[in-house]
């Protein structure tokens, strides 16, 4: 049995970051067998964390970002070309190009998009746009290049807060727009969010928090915007940052559990179809997937996060090519990382999968502390603000469910970790950037679904 | 030659900023910004600055080709 499954044919949806480790970690586990990788981008995989950081900063072309393979996956790559539907009983992808490729075993890497303005009219103006692609990084810095007098960005989360910092940097003057209470907030939550709005004003930006944008403005060429207050912003560039859409829409009539969420899996990557069976042939993998975690109550998370993509494609891979017994359960920590203004923020855990938070090392004066996360006794998570090292210690406190507030031993600052602040977790509806951590089941205090379309 | 961090392992020790500073820069504190196409006078140091990290977070290596299929 495991010697058929290292053989036959493996389609690979999604030619980024999860598709490419996938196909790595396939060949590694002794995968003999025919592989192809489909992307609908016509580069090759390449890697998007530097785009709105060191592209932008115009010290890097957009087109420099390529993806070191770890082995060659001897693939055959479908690159430019579409996945546009899935045959589960022929066992067949079709694509684009009017071809189909038949597989033995599929792996569902297609990631996201960027979400675009809601008015196609407005968001065809010259000078429009958003960041996802290194399409669109090339031509974003092209024009910050050109010296624009005032760029708008619409949404302050990650993307559109280190996009705020890298405009600052390059010396123009930004607008950020957010219809939350203040930046990050519905990643990190009320504190850290005040100290990530003091961090964009005292670096130059204005930043307009509770307002949205209620049209973009222009014969054209892009000049600025209305706001839901009743004030104008004149501005040369816009840039959309309202969060990512999930590539599912090719599954509409596969039968599988897609929907703006993303695609339903088990803790070992394999999708669920619509009537909640699991497959044993359609695996998931990456920013499209959402998957339980037991450390989160088994609810399913939708992480947009590159070690997640890492993870998972391995865990996927492995499980596509070993039998029932010894496959494995994708289990890592969700993680991820952003540079801006200076600052470097790192986060282990679900931050938002929390009721109270304390500052257990350095302070918000110091602009340097460690913020843990707890939620009913147990610490779920920690964020730190120039202070990395000190992340390893609190990921093994969260995966031994150590209990919050933090013991003795875990504090530098033992008053101010003894005081448990209300974690303030916005609901996401409210804001205008889209979560990076979305917990699709229940929100923990409220004890409601969230079945909130995205798109 | 591409190279790649991997940011969340990253904590900021630094030691490829003194190996190969024209390919890694501390970007204030601990925020670390590269280059990912490597000049090919670079080579040497980017390979020494991956096996010289102390959580191994670089990765070197070669890009899918273009027209590959």
């Amino acid at each position: 049995m495991s010697g058929d499954l290292k053989e036959g044919r493996i389609v690979v949806v999604g030619a980024s970051l999860a598709g490419l480790r996938a196909a790595e970690a396939l060949r590694e586990k002794g995968f003999t067998g025919s592989l192809t990788v489909v992307g609908d981008e016509p580069h090759p995989p390449y890697d998007r964390p530097p785009l709105s950081k060191h592209v932008l900063l115009g010290n890097a072309s957009a087109y420099s970002t390529g993806l070191p393979m770890r082995r060659d996956p001897e693939a055959e790559w479908r690159l430019g070309v579409r996945a546009t539907g899935l045959d589960p009983v022929g066992k067949r992808v079709l694509l684009g190009d009017g071809s189909s490729l038949p597989f033995d075993r599929l792996l569902i890497a297609t990631g996201t998009r960027a979400r675009p303005w809601p008015v196609p009219e407005e968001a065809a103006l010259d000078g429009v746009f958003t960041l996802r692609t290194s399409d669109d990084a090339a031509r974003l810095a092209e024009r910050l290049s050109a010296g624009p007098r005032r760029v708008l960005v619409i949404g302050a989360g990650f993307t559109g807060s280190e996009i705020a910092s890298v405009c600052r940097e390059r010396g123009l003057e930004v607008t950020v727009t957010e219809r939350g209470p203040a930046p990050l907030v519905g990643a990190l939550g009320g504190t850290l969010s005040k100290l990530a709005a003091a961090m964009q004003r005292a670096h130059g930006v204005d930043l307009r928090c509770g307002v949205t944008v209620t049209s973009l403005r222009g014969n054209g060429r892009f000049t600025g915007a209305d706001l839901s207050d009743g004030t104008r912003v004149d501005a040369d560039v816009c840039v959309v940052a309202m969060g990512a859409v999930r590539n599912v829409e090719w599954l509409a009539d596969s039968g599988l559990a897609a929907d703006p969420r993303g695609i339903a899996c088990d803790a070992g990557c394999r999708a669920f179809d619509m009537y909640g069976i699991v497959t044993d042939d359609v695996f998931v993998a990456g920013d499209v997937s959402r998957f339980p975690h037991p450390l989160y109550e088994y609810q399913l998370l939708s992480l947009e996060h590159w070690r997640n993509a890492v993870d998972q494609a391995e865990v996927a891979a492995h499980n596509m090519i070993s039998p029932g017994p010894l496959r494995r359960p994708h289990l890592s920590v969700p993680t991820f990382w952003s540079s801006q203004f200076g600052y470097n923020i790192k986060s282990v855990g679900v931050p938002t999968f929390s009721d109270e938070v304390v500052i257990a090392q350095g302070s918000l004066e110091a602009r340097r502390l460690v913020m843990v996360y707890g939620y009913r006794g147990r610490v779920t998570a920690a964020v730190t603000v120039n202070m990395a090292k000190s992340l390893d210690y609190y990921e093994r406190l969260i995966e031994s469910a150590a209990p919050f507030p933090p013991p003795p031993g875990a504090a530098d600052r033992r008053a101010a970790a003894e005081v448990p602040l209300p974690s303030d977790v916005p609901d996401p509806s409210r804001l205008s950037h889209g979560p990076t951590v979305a917990l699709t089941g229940y929100l923990p205090d409220r004890r409601l679904v969230l079945a909130k379309p995205t798109g | 030659m591409r190279v790649v961090v991997d940011l969340t392992r990253c904590q900021g020790y630094a030691q490829c900023v003194f190996l190969a500073p024209d390919v890694f820069q501390l970007h204030g504190e601990e925020a670390l910004l590269y280059d990912p196409a490597v000049p090919e006078d670079q080579y040497e140091r980017v390979r020494q600055a991956a096996a010289a990290c102390p959580v191994q977070a670089i990765l070197v290596g070669e890009e899918v080709s273009a027209g590959v299929r």
